[in-house]
């Protein structure tokens, strides 16, 4: 394979965009891209988008023609395709766009995510068509209520507390403040968080992402191209996904996510790392018991140990292992389809040196971008 | 969606599931295909023991209604289902032992259909 390099990000603001359309928003995060990777627009050579239901959403399928036409590629003909793993569908993208570059298809890739989600009266709601609709909706079940679920049994063998729970989302408002890009830029108090309206026992609503609307777009080229364009390439050393049973009543366990590790323990590999050499990630804290479990999952603590992180401030910004310096899906907001390419749009900025007031040191980097309650996970691994 | 409801009916009112004699395993919702087997499976319907217990709960506080008590259950047989569990909030506990009566999950208006099925009460209660 080759390697793959990322040459350009581009983000537009997380959160309730009432003025502008889902054309809008595509449009900014790619434009924003293609100028900060130095490269024309013409030489896109394909385009991978991840979203999760502009069906649902806005009504509108066959999107990816749609963003190569109003990007103003129309004239061009190439590929676009839309890929799709629920709010892992960013994720996926980046993988597409990754492995078309690897094996040598293609050059210059665009991997994008989009959502536009406030033009419906639900947005929540929708993301729970991730879960089984026949057997886990029809009781009554949302997302929330299975990630509860997952919770509840966690802190009950694991020695978890509420408190826990609070202090992920405390301090992901916090790295949010930091980043303009985000859309709940507020602290908050553990106090709140347990003060907080309860959704799903003992999950509260400010242990839940807000579901917002969202674009990013990465520039993905070769290694060769990269040397032409840029003194600051980021590669991404592989990209792998997993999948694992839908519903909650397969699963043998259910406070393991075996497509975490399954993807995570692959990507170890294909980088020749250990979970160790991470030293910034974004991960997905879809609610604040996900974060946990990513702790544990992704090998950075031993199952049930995963709180340790939190407690003793591991992942907070001057921690050893930073994760979600964006403000993560709790505060940065969570785009459904866009989210997995924020997430690399941030670990770029984090590896180039160019993450402002939330800045760490670190030269590897990784994303977990997970679909519904992780019957998909997208792990990225990413360097200098 | 009537459709999709009636289908599924048989399974739903009963606790009817899948055996597979290859491998002796039993699931909830019923699959055609035995996902440790696969083609080497023989899946056959079954009906699942009709007590089991809570692996774990949430009570869920949805936008609308009354908060619903919704469960992980493992059947006695092995088999997991969620389910809601028509008790009190307070009555449910991990690891507590259920069993199954027929209720009422919700209808679609005054004159669309009223949907039926699985719902765990505490063992220990008379029905």
């Amino acid at each position: 394979m080759r390697k793959v390099a990322i040459i350009g990000v581009g983000c537009t603001k997380f959160g309730e965009l009432w003025d502008k359309s889902f054309r809008d928003i595509f449009i900014e995060a790619g434009i924003e891209a293609i100028e900060d990777s130095g490269i024309e627009g013409r030489e896109i050579e394909a385009i991978y988008v991840g979203n999760m239901s502009a069906g649902r959403y806005i009504n509108q399928e066959h999107i990816a023609a749609l963003i190569a036409d109003y990007s103003g590629l129309a004239e061009f003909g190439i590929p676009a395709s839309r890929v799709e793993a629920a709010d892992a569908s960013g994720g996926l993208a980046l993988r597409h766009a990754f492995m078309a570059v690897a094996s040598g298809l293609h050059d210059i890739v665009i991997a994008a995510g989009v959502e536009k989600v406030t033009d419906v009266g639900d947005p929540a709601g929708m993301l729970s068509t991730t879960i089984d609709q026949e057997w886990e909706s029809f009781v009554g079940a949302n997302l929330a209520s299975l990630y509860a679920i997952i919770a509840r049994l966690h802190m009950e063998t694991y020695g978890g507390k509420e408190e826990d729970l609070a202090m992920v989302s405390v301090k992901n408002h916090r790295n949010a403040m930091k980043n303009p890009k985000a859309q709940l830029k507020r602290e908050i108090s553990v106090e709140d968080v347990l003060n907080s309206p309860y959704v799903a026992e003992p999950l509260k609503l400010l242990d839940c992402s807000p579901i917002c609307d969202g674009a990013a777009a990465v520039v993905v080229a070769s290694d060769e191209v990269a040397k032409k364009v840029t003194d600051s390439p980021v590669y991404i050393s592989c990209s792998t996904q997993a999948s694992d049973y839908l519903a909650l009543h397969s699963r043998k366990d259910i406070l393991k996510f075996k497509s975490i590790v399954k993807a995570s323990r692959e990507a170890y590999k294909l980088a020749k790392i250990d979970p160790k050499d991470v030293k910034v990630a974004e991960v997905h804290d879809s609610f604040s018991i996900a974060e946990i479990i990513a702790y544990e999952d992704l090998g950075f603590a031993r199952k049930g140990e995963g709180y340790r992180l939190i407690r003793e401030g591991i992942t907070e910004l001057s921690g050893e292992l930073p994760v979600n310096t964006s403000g993560g899906l709790k505060a940065c907001g969570h785009a459904p389809g866009a989210t997995g390419v924020r997430q690399a749009v941030e670990i770029t900025l984090q590896l180039r040196g160019e993450a402002g007031k939330r800045q760490v040191d670190a030269e590897v980097g990784l994303s977990l971008n997970l679909g519904g309650a992780g019957a998909t996970a997208v792990v990225s691994i990413f360097r200098i | 969606m009537i459709p999709r409801f009636w289908r599924k009916i048989k399974f739903r009112y009963d606790l009817i599931g899948s055996y597979c004699k290859t491998c002796n395993n039993y699931f909830y919702p019923p699959r055609n295909l035995c996902p440790v087997c696969r083609r080497k499976g023989e899946i056959v319907e079954c009906k699942l023991s009709e007590e089991g217990k809570v692996i774990s709960y949430t009570i869920a506080h949805n936008s609308e209604g009354a908060p619903l008590v919704i469960a992980l259950v493992e059947l006695d047989h092995g088999a997991r289902l969620l389910t809601q569990l028509a008790c009190r909030p307070d009555e449910v506990k991990i690891g507590m032992r259920v069993k199954r009566v027929f209720r009422k999950y919700g209808e679609d208006g005054q004159e669309g259909i009223v949907y039926y099925g699985t719902k765990f009460i505490p063992s220990q209660n008379s029905t």
